[in-house]
């Protein structure tokens, strides 16, 4: 059977403030699937969930992303999301005055659409995922990210991603700065948002979080570009040998 | 920042903008003893409240404008404006023109006894008159007096010459002096001791004829231990030229009682170049007289093309309360200068300030301030929140707050905060998938959160679409 990618990234060049930062990068992540995207500070993790969600800041310069078939780059950032596309932040920013509760009303109205929206059902559907992931009520009270804790933050992310329901969930650095209380917390709601038509892509650069949400698939990132793909085997090697053996050998091929 | 799509609701029209075609009853232009004189003759009054009006007339002729605001404006021509427009049916004696009762209608504002409002007591002035105002039976039944400026002198004179002018007095500033002289009608409420008032009181101003200035007088007293909320808004018609409004409110809390003041303001602000709107220079002051008395204010002002007005707290009795709770949105060339001033007098007084202004377009948003602790205000203490968020960078927010203290045992906390909606605030509410419009209105809708919980219920709905409305476009 042949079965359509959600995610097909091909010769993608993109980069801020004039300067190119991924340098030909290209992905297919297919329905079901999990895959984790590894490498060093500075190859271009944060620059690539931040060109898939459409941040303003950023500029494709060459390439093409299609998600479910659709052209990504046409769209400004809300209809990526309409579309089914979910970023957890790896630094989601303070909202003040503007309760989770309001926001997810208004969210789940624009990305479900307004029958998902009923305020009663969606209460309801909001307190039990908030307890699922071990929060209190109160907290769709409070303003979003203020004052939050960095894992209060992260699990505000994860909520979200769960009320959205969403086909592809990029965690940019989801897993930076947890405990291994919320890791698992984390972890717990990836697995529940996953399903034979979801895919993730889980950009790390820790094989922590991959013990807990063990990828299919996992892809080296180095200067803009995958330089090596391979199983979840490739986490162990990264773990034991760092990442200078790949660049070398990187360095040989090219 | 890439380039947000173009609005097209860009130049959505002011929606309260169109003008009754009603007869009217006006006086000649300009200012004098005559006019003074004629106001007061058609309104049968008595013989003081004339006096009250040539003593405030006089003191307007000694005083010149101020001009210590950062608002700019041409000169006002004050002997041309007209100081008395009346539907001229009601005038007459033959009962409200049904194009009144409709005007009020579209505003959302039924008058017809069978329509009324649910919870909401409503006095609803037209130009220089009250119309109707609803809800009277319940009201009476708790004794609770409710009715137009006018009806107020004809039932109740000996109260409002007790009380009128004893917190803003005739001569206290210049457009206080003006409309001392020239107010035509407005509000005026009592709550007897121990009441607590079932409904919520409210006041709907319109201005409707051209060249006219209003002036109206609102005066509320809460005797002791009662409780009043009292909510005012306000629209007019779009006009190319420039007309007054210069209100007073006195509020009076006697010992115990409690009043919260609303207000809705949405004066027609002008249009994209700047061209008309109303000119709102209004003194608002309320008196804790009593101990543990309280007051609050609270005002949402998104209209009017200059707004000049710092609703203020006068804490004489121990233990009373004073707060302000303020948002001001400006945007196209809207001026507003507004804040509020706290006296402390009595011991252990408290004061509230939360000021949110908000600055778009080409407009220019001041806060201005006074807290005051005179020497006998042992213990008492402010505290002072005021924030700008600046929409656009063709707007100006300005920030003057003054602290004035005679007494060593005062306490005085005071926070500042200017800020832009970020980026990175629009990206994250548009990856959950709001559009810019709707993001930036959250956002905003936060920002003034402290504010719009303060208001009634319905207000604050209102309040909250108003502010959507103004938005829609605005950002630069």
């Amino acid at each position: 059977m042949n079965i359509a990618p959600l995610l097909e990234i091909e010769q993608l060049h993109a980069g801020v403030a004039g300067k190119e930062i991924l340098r030909g990068l290209d992905l297919q992540i297919y329905p079901g699937e999990v895959h984790a995207l590894m490498g060093p500070n500075g190859s271009g993790k944060s620059t690539l969930s931040n060109v898939l969600m459409g941040h303003p800041a950023y500029e494709v310069t060459h390439g093409t992303i299609r998600f479910l078939g659709r052209n990504l780059l046409e769209l400004p950032p809300e209809e990526r999301a309409r579309a089914g596309l979910f970023l957890a932040f790896q630094y989601p920013v303070a909202i003040p005055g503007v309760t989770v509760a309001r926001l997810m009303k208004a969210a789940v109205e624009a990305v479900r659409g307004r029958e998902q929206a009923r305020a009663a059902a969606l209460l309801h559907e909001m307190r039990e995922t908030a307890r699922w992931l071990e929060m209190e009520d109160s907290f769709l009270n409070r303003a979003i990210n203020d004052g939050f804790s960095g894992g209060e933050k992260k699990r505000m992310e994860i909520f979200q991603m769960l009320l959205l329901r969403p086909r592809l969930i990029v965690l940019d650095e989801t897993d930076s700065g947890l405990d291994i209380d919320a890791l698992r917390i984390v972890a717990r709601g990836v697995h529940r948002a996953l399903g034979p038509d979801t895919g993730v892509l889980l950009i790390t650069h820790y094989e922590r979080i991959l013990n807990h949400i063990p990828p299919h698939k996992v892809h080296i990132l180095l200067d803009g570009h995958i330089v090596k793909s391979g199983g979840p085997e490739l986490v162990a090697e990264i773990e034991r040998r760092g990442y200078d053996w790949i660049r070398e050998s990187a360095a040989a091929t090219s | 920042m890439a380039d947000l799509p173009l609005d097209n609701k860009l130049l959505q029209e002011y929606a309260h903008g169109f003008v009754t075609p009603v007869e009217e009853e006006l006086v000649p232009p300009g200012l004098n003893e005559d006019i003074v004189s004629t106001i007061s003759r058609k309104k049968g009054e008595p013989a003081w409240l004339l006096e009250f009006r040539l003593k405030a007339l006089r003191a307007w002729q000694r005083k010149s404008e101020p001009h210590w605001a950062a608002v700019d404006y041409p000169p006002i021509d004050y002997q041309s404006i007209r100081y008395y427009a009346a539907p001229r049916r009601l005038s007459a004696g033959e009962g409200v023109d049904p194009e009144v009762l409709r005007t009020f209608e579209r505003l959302g504002i039924p008058l017809h006894e069978q329509q009324r409002l649910q919870g909401v007591a409503i006095d609803a002035v037209f130009d220089s008159v009250s119309v109707a105002t609803t809800h009277q039976k319940i009201l009476e039944e708790h004794g609770i007096i409710f009715c137009s400026f006018s009806e107020a002198v004809r039932r109740v004179p000996e109260l409002v010459r007790q009380y009128l002018g004893s917190v803003v007095p005739p001569g206290d500033n210049f457009f206080a002096a003006l409309n001392s002289a020239v107010f035509s009608d407005g509000s005026f409420c009592y709550v007897p001791p121990g009441v607590r008032c079932p409904l919520e009181l409210s006041t709907y101003f319109r201005i409707n004829a051209a060249g006219i200035g209003q002036f109206e007088r609102t005066l509320v007293i809460a005797d002791r231990d009662s409780y009043v909320s009292y909510l005012e808004g306000c629209t007019a018609p779009i006009r190319d030229e420039n007309q007054l409004h210069a209100a007073v409110v006195e509020l009076v809390a006697l010992e115990g009682a409690t009043i919260k003041y609303s207000t809705v303001q949405n004066w027609y602000p002008g249009d994209e170049q700047g061209r008309g709107g109303i000119y709102n220079f209004v003194t608002k002051r309320g008196e804790c007289r009593g101990a543990r008395s309280r007051i609050s204010w609270t005002q949402v002002e998104v209209g009017a093309a200059i707004t000049w007005k710092y609703p203020s707290c006068v804490l004489r009795g121990d233990d009373s309360v004073g707060e302000f709770y303020s948002v001001a949105f400006t945007n196209k060339h809207m001026q507003a200068d507004t804040g509020t001033k706290m006296i402390h007098i009595g011991r252990r007084t408290r004061s509230t300030i939360v000021s949110k202004g908000i600055s778009a377009g080409e407009s220019r948003n001041t806060y201005r301030s006074l807290v005051k602790f005179l020497p006998g205000a042992d213990h008492a203490r402010n505290h002072s929140q005021c924030d700008s968020l600046l929409v656009g960078n063709q707007c100006t927010a300005n920030t003057f707050p003054v602290i004035e203290s005679e007494n060593p045992t005062a306490i005085i906390e005071h926070e500042a905060t200017t800020s832009r909606i970020s980026e990175e605030q629009l990206f994250y509410l548009q990856s959950r998938g709001l559009d810019p419009e709707a993001a930036r209105s959250l956002i905003v809708n936060g920002f003034c959160r402290e504010v719009f919980q303060q208001l009634p219920m319905e207000f604050a709905v209102e309040a909250v679409k108003l502010l959507e409305i103004k938005l829609e476009g605005s950002i630069g």
